[in-house]
């Protein structure tokens, strides 16, 4: 009989734990029906036509996808999946740098969303990796098999793997506050200095080793964009992206999810943007200042007024200076909204590069090369299905565990 | 059609000297011994991260492998026959194309080495000749540092000391790394293939031939004598001497000589190389000396930063501890 009501118990217990931690506090019935959103919607038909293209790769070979061809390796699954998505998840180790490292206070209410959007930035760049590598089930193979220690690639797999990990590590507590777990949660504070220096190690190398990949490709990049320094261009460009993107994952946490932000995030928000805006300004003057030093160094003056010269124009004045001027702007008149509009704009910008640097600036002397670079539409989609799934994976995380607000159980113990 | 009949010697120039293979055996061995050696020492000191992809190494410079084969094309010679196509083809197994080999239309387009084929021949207009077109032969160049090899994250190419670059299907996973490095658009990828893709290159007949020192496939099938066979230092010879005794009928070039750090297989030409669509923007420096720099600042970062981001901590606590007690005294002083 006693054992009958221990089973009762338990089974209750794992009931009431599950509708707590999964459910969200409701029942299925009341949170099915609560899914049933236009966003939802419309996230269900995109994934209803990615994920069966997703299978078809996998089944039927990269061709009956992608247009990757012998010239043309690699396409958007990297030039937007790793290229532009590794730089705009630097925010981890910049926020965690700023506030364990440097002492910026101020900005705890942000830290744990900036690890939160890394954690999960590598983690999809991994997932798109995954979709474009010919045996993805290899993954490991530079860990284990054959160590191609003169890679720039072989650095860069070796640190998204450590960096993926030390990422898990500094979230865990956010994890574990959600688990009720306190002794575990107190170890995995223990580490957070630790952790922060690695991941400052780890995201200087391969941000940068992002860029140096493309120096073994002289003869194959436009002169404008190929320049011994894009390591530290990338490296540069990652962490104004870094501070961008804080400010737009803040934001549209602040406007979809504001039931589950607390005063403190609230309250704190505008005052951080503006410091966050300053940041960036300074980072995108730095960096823009660096790509000008690069036009210098190689004296390329004279290819500023060819077709792809001009195009280099529009991405340095536009989607470069124009969001540095803008977040100066907004610093200035004390206004958030314009920093959050200079933020989006970087944002665009770091993608903007990042597409120029692997897609249109490489093999630009092909015959036809503009026509070749054009995702086809299979590809495009099971692009759009990764974000889809990374958006809702972020959103599910973010409604329950304590990232927008802060856990009432621990807010002393930082 | 004069220049063509007009040099017998060419295949023996190369014969010759292919067989003429002085204790390579010994030589070889070396390379191996020095090769073992110093990738033991680059697993233990840990920060070799710099070293030609084939050789786990210091970043010393390679000079490349004495005694090494190679191979002269000489375009003056060609004919366009593709017999060294079909020698490829049946030599290496590979699928039978859609057209025969002695179909003509597809010199129509330029093609270039896909899955199917290690090797293709394009035609180009002769500028000074229109009616006798100029014959490309497209494969890979062995180069003495090769780009794809310094790309590969997993080492599944090799630079053997013969000269031919390997590539190992068993350690690829598909990252095509090496496609985007090569300067030349070499590697070819099995897209179609779901549970086994893999790079399909041109193997300079490396397990069937060259490592028993024998002529490649398609020199041997070659009738016009447009292929030479040899050791890669002889070839550079035969190559001056052509352009020396004929210098109206040759560009003064041999492509290869110093491209990317040099290659194995080497070219002479009547009409500039960018003419039959060679890049002309290749570096003469080895393309790994390109990413030198950067990997041996690994190491560096890795020593640096901790103390350097360490001291930074250590100052914010330190000034946190300072302004503490000044409260604190403060906070005495009140009370007294």
């Amino acid at each position: 009989m006693s054992d009958e009501y221990t089973a009762t118990v338990k089974q209750d217990n794992f009931q009431s734990w599950f509708m707590d931690k999964l459910l969200m506090g409701m029942t299925w019935p009341e949170y099915l029906r609560k899914l049933i959103t236009p966003f939802n919607l419309v996230a269900a038909t995109i994934l209803s036509i990615g994920l069966p293209l997703m299978a078809i790769r996998f089944t039927q070979g990269l061709a009956s996808v992608t247009d990757a061809s012998n010239d043309y390796p690699w396409g958007i699954l990297l030039g937007w999946g790793l290229f532009s998505g590794v730089p705009l998840s630097a925010t981890g180790f910049v926020m965690a740098t700023a506030y364990y490292i440097f002492g910026f206070k101020r900005y705890h209410s942000l830290v744990r969303l900036g690890v939160l959007t890394g954690f999960l930035g590598y983690l999809f760049a991994v997932i798109y990796l995954l979709t474009d590598l010919g045996r993805p089930w290899r993954i490991y193979f530079p860990m284990a098999v054959g160590f191609g220690t003169a890679s720039v690639l072989f650095l860069v797999a070796w640190h998204v793997a450590t960096y993926l990990t030390v990422q898990l590590l500094e979230f865990s507590p956010a994890i574990l506050e959600w688990l009720k777990a306190r002794r575990v949660r107190k170890w995995a504070m223990m580490i957070t200095i630790g952790m922060t220096i690695a991941g400052i190690i780890l995201s200087t190398l391969h941000q940068s080793a992002l860029g140096a990949m493309f120096l073994l490709a002289p003869g194959k990049m436009h002169p404008l964009w190929y320049s011994q320094y894009l390591p530290v261009f990338f490296l540069s460009s990652s962490i104004y992206a870094a501070l961008a993107m804080v400010i737009v994952v803040s934001t549209l946490g602040a406007t979809f999810l504001r039931d589950k932000t607390d005063q403190t995030f609230l309250g704190n928000l505008d005052p951080l943007t503006l410091g966050l805006g300053k940041g960036a300004a300074v980072g995108i003057y730095v960096y823009f200042a660096l790509k000008l030093i690069g036009v210098a160094h190689d004296d390329h003056w004279n290819l500023l007024n060819t077709p792809y010269g001009r195009w280099f124009l529009v991405e340095m004045l536009c989607f470069v200076l124009l969001p540095g001027l803008i977040f100066s702007l907004g610093v200035k008149k004390q206004n958030a909204a314009i920093v959050r509009f200079a933020a989006f704009s970087a944002v665009l910008g770091i993608i903007v590069n990042r597409i120029n640097v692997s897609t249109i600036a490489f093999n630009w002397l092909l015959p036809n090369h503009l026509n070749h670079i054009i995702p086809p539409w299979k590809e495009a989609m099971i692009v759009l299905a990764i974000f889809t799934l990374h958006v809702l994976i972020f959103r599910w995380i973010l409604n329950r565990m304590p990232v927008l607000r802060e856990h009432p159980d621990y807010q002393e113990s930082h | 059609m004069n220049d063509r009949s007009k040099e017998p010697v060419s295949k023996e120039e190369g014969a010759g000297e292919g067989t003429n293979t002085d204790g390579p055996e010994q030589r070889i061995k070396n390379g191996m011994n020095r090769r073992a050696f110093l990738g033991t020492v680059a697993a233990i000191g840990g920060t070799a991260m710099v070293g030609s992809g084939t050789l786990a190494r210091a970043s010393s410079d390679f000079p490349g492998y004495p005694n090494s084969y190679g191979l002269l094309t000489d375009f003056t010679l060609c004919v366009g026959c593709r017999s060294c196509e079909a020698a490829c083809n049946r030599e290496n197994g590979l699928p039978e194309p859609q057209k025969p080999f002695d179909d003509v239309s597809v010199f129509e387009q330029t093609r270039r080495p896909d899955a199917h084929a290690y090797t293709v021949v394009n035609r180009y207009e002769n500028p000074k000749d229109k009616n006798l077109p100029i014959y490309r032969k497209v494969q890979c160049n062995h180069c003495k540092e090769p780009a794809c090899a310094s790309a590969c994250p997993i080492h599944a190419y090799n630079k053997t000391p013969e000269g031919a670059v390997m590539y190992n299907e068993d350690l690829c996973f598909g990252c095509r790394y090496c496609m985007i490095a090569c300067p030349f658009y070499v590697p070819a990828y099995d897209y179609e293939s779901a549970l086994q893709p893999k790079i399909v290159k041109c193997t300079m007949c490396y397990e069937t031939r060259v490592k028993h020192g024998k002529v490649t496939a398609c020199a041997e099938a070659c009738p016009a004598g447009a292929i030479t066979f040899g050791k890669r230092d002889d070839l550079i010879k035969i190559a001056r001497k052509r352009i020396e005794k004929d210098p109206d009928k040759y560009i003064d070039h041999i492509y290869g000589e110093h491209e990317a750090g040099g290659t194995n297989w080497i070219y002479l030409s009547g009409v500039p190389f960018e003419q039959l669509g060679f890049p002309a923007n290749v570096p003469d420096k080895p393309p790994i000396e390109l990413t030198k720099g950067f990997l041996s600042s690994v190491p560096l970062v890795f020593t640096i930063w901790p103390a350097l981001f360490g001291m930074c901590y250590a100052a914010v606590r330190h000034q946190d501890d300072v302004c503490n007690e000044k409260i604190a005294s403060h906070k005495k002083e009140e009370g007294k």
